[in-house]
C-alpha cells in the first residue's frame, strides 16, 4: 500500500523493506533530485551529498561497468572527472565490474557486487557510498539491500532517471554535475583537496 | 512504402493530423505497428489474432518492420521475442486465448529481464469445451506476471495505445513489458472509425543502451554473456537478492504510472462521477455500459461510468475516491470469475458496494438491458 510518509532513510531497516516506488516516493522530474524520498532542486541535493561526503569516516565510490569501460565519446572524461571528485573527498573506489554473483563469495576489499553488496559495506566499515555508472536495475536492487541490512548512507550519480532507492540521488548527472561536486567538497574543506 | 520520418511522440499522439479510416481491430494494428518503427516482428497464428499479425508481415514486406518471422509454437514465439528483446530491437507480437496460456511461463520472464515487449492480446476463451468466441479470462492468469496490461475499448483505444506502449515500455526507469488487450471479435473483427496517423510518420527508435540492465551486445564494452546469471543459492543473501530483484519488478511498474498519466491523460476515464451508482469495468464492457447508462440516466436512475484503461498499474487510488462517493458499484465483466470485481473490491473501503454483475462468457455478448436491469435492481 502506498505510504506518502515512506521515508527513504539510512537502515538497518529490517528483513526485506518494500521497495520505495511501491510506498509512493516518485523520482524527480529534470532538473530536481530526491533526497530520501523527498523530490529537491538539484543544488540543493548536490550540497547535501557533499556534506555527507566530507562528514564520512569512510567514504567510498562504487563505480559500475558504465563508467569503468570507455564504451562510448564522453565516458572517459567523466571517469577522469569521477577520479577528481574522489581525490578531493579521500574516497576509496571499489569497483562493481560485473552483476553476476561469485560464489562462495567475492573478495569484499577489493571489489562489490549487487546480489550481495553487504559484504563490502561491512567488511570495509564503510559509512558512505556513492553508485555511479551502474545500470539502474542492478543499483535499485543493491541500494534496497545496503538500505535493508546496513547502516551506511547511500548516493547515487545516476545519468538517467535517478535512484528512489538512495537516500540521495542525482537524475541526468555527467561531467558538469561531477565537477560541480568537486567545487562543493573543495569549498567545505576549506578549498584545499587533499 | 512510404518514406517515414522521426518524430516526438507527443507531437505524434497529440498533435499530427489524423485521417478517419473505417476499419477492424486487426487494421487498427497494422496502422499502429506501421508507424511504431518497430525492428522485429514475431507471429503464430491463433483465432482471434491471427489476422493482425498476418497484416503486420504485409507491412514488413512493404518495408515497415525490418524483420519479420513466424515461430514454431507460442512458447517459441514469446522466447524469441525474449531474444530479440534482449539483444536491443524494438519487438512486437500478438497472441490471444490458448496461445497465451501456451506461452505462459515467458510473460514473467520478460517482467523479470526488465524487456520492453509490447504483445497484443486478442482475448478468447481459453476452456475446454473448446470455444473461439470473446472472454477476458486470461488477463486473470496475467495479472501477476509483472507485465504492464493496458484493456482498449475499442479499434481506437487500440491503435493509439499500442503506440503508447513502445514509449511507455522503454523507459529507463519502466522498461517492463506492456501488453494491450483488445476483447476478441468484438474488435479485432468490427469495424470502426479509427483516427490514424499520417503514414510519413513515425516514432524514434529503441535505444537499448539507454536500459536499467545491460544490453546483450558481443561487440560492445560493457560486454554481457548473459542477461541474467542466476542468483539462486542457499543462503539469504541470494534469497534477499531475488526478493529485491521481484520488489524491483513492482516498483518499475509503479513508476510507468506518470507515464501511462501523461499519455493516455489518465488511468480512468469518468462520466458522471457524483452519482449513486457507479459502473466500473474495462474493454469493450464500457460500450455496453455507456450505453446502459444513457438509457438509465433518460429513466432518471442516478449512474455514471468509470472506465478502467490500466488494468496493471491498477488505478487504486482513483477507484478508492470514487467508490467512496458512491452508493453501489456495478462491475460488468466478459469473464466466469470476476477478476476485475475482486481487484476493485480490494482497494476500496467497503467491498460489499460491489455488484459484481452482470457476468456473460463462453462467447455470450453483453446487451446493454443486462447491465441497466442490474442498475434497477440495485438502485
Amino acid at each position: 500500500m502506498r505510504d506518502s510518509t515512506y521515508k527513504v532513510a539510512a537502515g538497518p531497516e529490517g528483513y526485506l523493506p518494500p521497495a520505495a516506488a511501491v510506498m509512493g516516493v516518485e523520482l524527480p522530474d529534470p532538473g530536481q533530485a530526491i533526497m530520501e524520498g523527498e523530490c529537491v532542486d538539484q543544488d540543493t541535493a548536490m550540497k547535501a551529498i557533499a556534506s555527507k561526503l566530507v562528514s564520512a569516516e569512510n567514504p567510498v565510490f562504487f563505480p559500475g561497468p558504465l563508467i569503468l569501460w570507455d564504451w562510448k565519446p564522453g565516458v572517459a572524461e567523466k571517469a577522469a572527472a569521477l577520479k577528481d571528485l574522489a581525490e578531493a573527498v579521500g574516497a576509496k573506489m571499489i569497483p562493481m565490474p560485473d552483476y553476476r554473483p561469485k560464489y562462495p563469495m567475492i573478495n569484499p576489499a577489493i571489489e562489490v557486487n549487487p546480489n550481495h553488496p553487504n559484504l563490502t559495506i561491512v567488511h570495509n566499515k564503510i559509512d558512505v557510498c556513492l553508485f555511479i555508472g551502474v545500470h539502474c536495475h542492478y543499483a535499485n536492487i543493491a541500494l534496497k539491500i545496503i538500505r535493508g541490512g546496513t547502516d551506511c548512507y547511500t548516493i547515487a550519480v545516476c545519468a538517467e532517471a535517478g535512484h528512489e532507492e538512495a537516500m540521495i540521488s542525482l537524475r541526468d548527472a555527467g561531467i558538469c554535475e561531477l565537477q560541480r561536486l568537486r567545487e562543493l567538497v573543495i569549498e567545505l574543506k576549506g578549498g584545499m583537496s587533499r | 512504402m512510404i518514406e517515414q520520418k522521426i518524430v516526438d511522440p507527443d507531437y505524434l499522439f497529440f498533435e499530427a493530423q489524423r485521417t478517419s479510416q473505417y476499419i477492424t481491430g486487426s487494421e487498427a494494428v497494422r496502422e499502429a505497428i506501421k508507424r511504431a518503427n518497430v525492428d522485429m516482428a514475431i507471429a503464430y497464428p491463433i483465432t482471434p489474432q491471427s489476422e493482425s499479425m498476418h497484416l503486420v508481415g504485409d507491412i514488413y514486406a512493404e518495408g515497415y518492420v525490418k524483420e519479420y518471422l513466424r515461430g514454431e509454437n507460442e512458447f517459441a514465439v514469446m522466447s524469441s521475442v525474449a531474444g530479440a528483446s534482449m539483444a536491443g530491437v524494438r519487438v512486437f507480437t500478438a497472441t490471444g486465448g490458448p496461445g497465451t496460456m501456451r506461452a505462459f511461463e515467458v510473460f514473467p520472464t520478460w517482467a523479470g529481464a526488465r524487456l520492453p515487449v509490447v504483445c497484443a492480446f486478442m482475448t478468447r476463451g481459453i476452456n475446454s469445451p473448446l470455444t473461439i468466441q470473446p472472454d477476458t479470462i486470461e488477463m486473470a492468469y496475467l495479472l501477476e506476471t509483472g507485465i504492464l496490461m493496458l484493456h482498449a475499448e475499442n479499434a481506437q483505444d487500440l491503435h493509439d495505445m499500442l503506440l503508447m506502449a513502445f514509449m511507455v515500455a522503454e523507459k529507463t526507469d519502466v522498461h517492463i513489458p506492456v501488453g494491450v488487450f483488445a476483447d476478441g471479435f468484438f474488435v479485432t473483427h468490427t469495424r470502426d472509425r479509427v483516427d490514424t496517423l499520417p503514414e510519413d510518420l513515425k516514432l524514434p527508435g529503441y535505444d537499448p543502451y539507454t536500459a536499467p540492465v545491460p544490453v546483450m551486445d558481443m561487440e560492445n564494452v560493457p560486454v554481457r554473456q548473459m542477461r541474467d546469471p542466476f542468483v539462486m543459492k542457499s543462503n539469504f543473501m541470494s534469497y534477499a537478492c531475488h526478493a529485491s530483484w521481484q520488489q524491483e519488478i513492482d516498483a518499475a511498474a509503479e513508476r510507468s504510472r506518470k507515464y501511462l498519466r501523461q499519455y493516455l491523460g489518465s488511468l480512468i476515464d469518468v462520466e458522471n462521477e457524483d452519482s449513486d451508482i457507479l459502473v466500473i469495468t474495462s474493454g469493450t464492457a464500457v460500450s455496453q455500459s455507456r450505453e446502459a447508462i444513457i438509457t438509465a440516466r433518460e429513466q432518471g436512475l442516478d449512474a455514471g461510468l468509470v472506465k478502467i484503461k490500466t488494468i496493471r498499474p491498477f488505478p487504486g487510488e482513483e477507484i478508492r475516491a470514487l467508490a467512496s462517493k458512491a452508493k453501489k458499484i456495478i462491475v460488468p465483466e466478459f469473464n466466469r470469475v470476476g477478476w476485475l470485481a475482486k481487484e476493485i473490491r480490494n482497494v476500496i473501503d467497503e467491498p460489499r458496494k460491489v455488484v459484481g454483475a452482470p457476468r456473460v462468457f463462453g462467447g455470450m455478448t453483453m446487451p446493454p438491458e443486462l447491465i441497466l436491469d442490474e442498475i434497477r435492481r440495485i438502485r
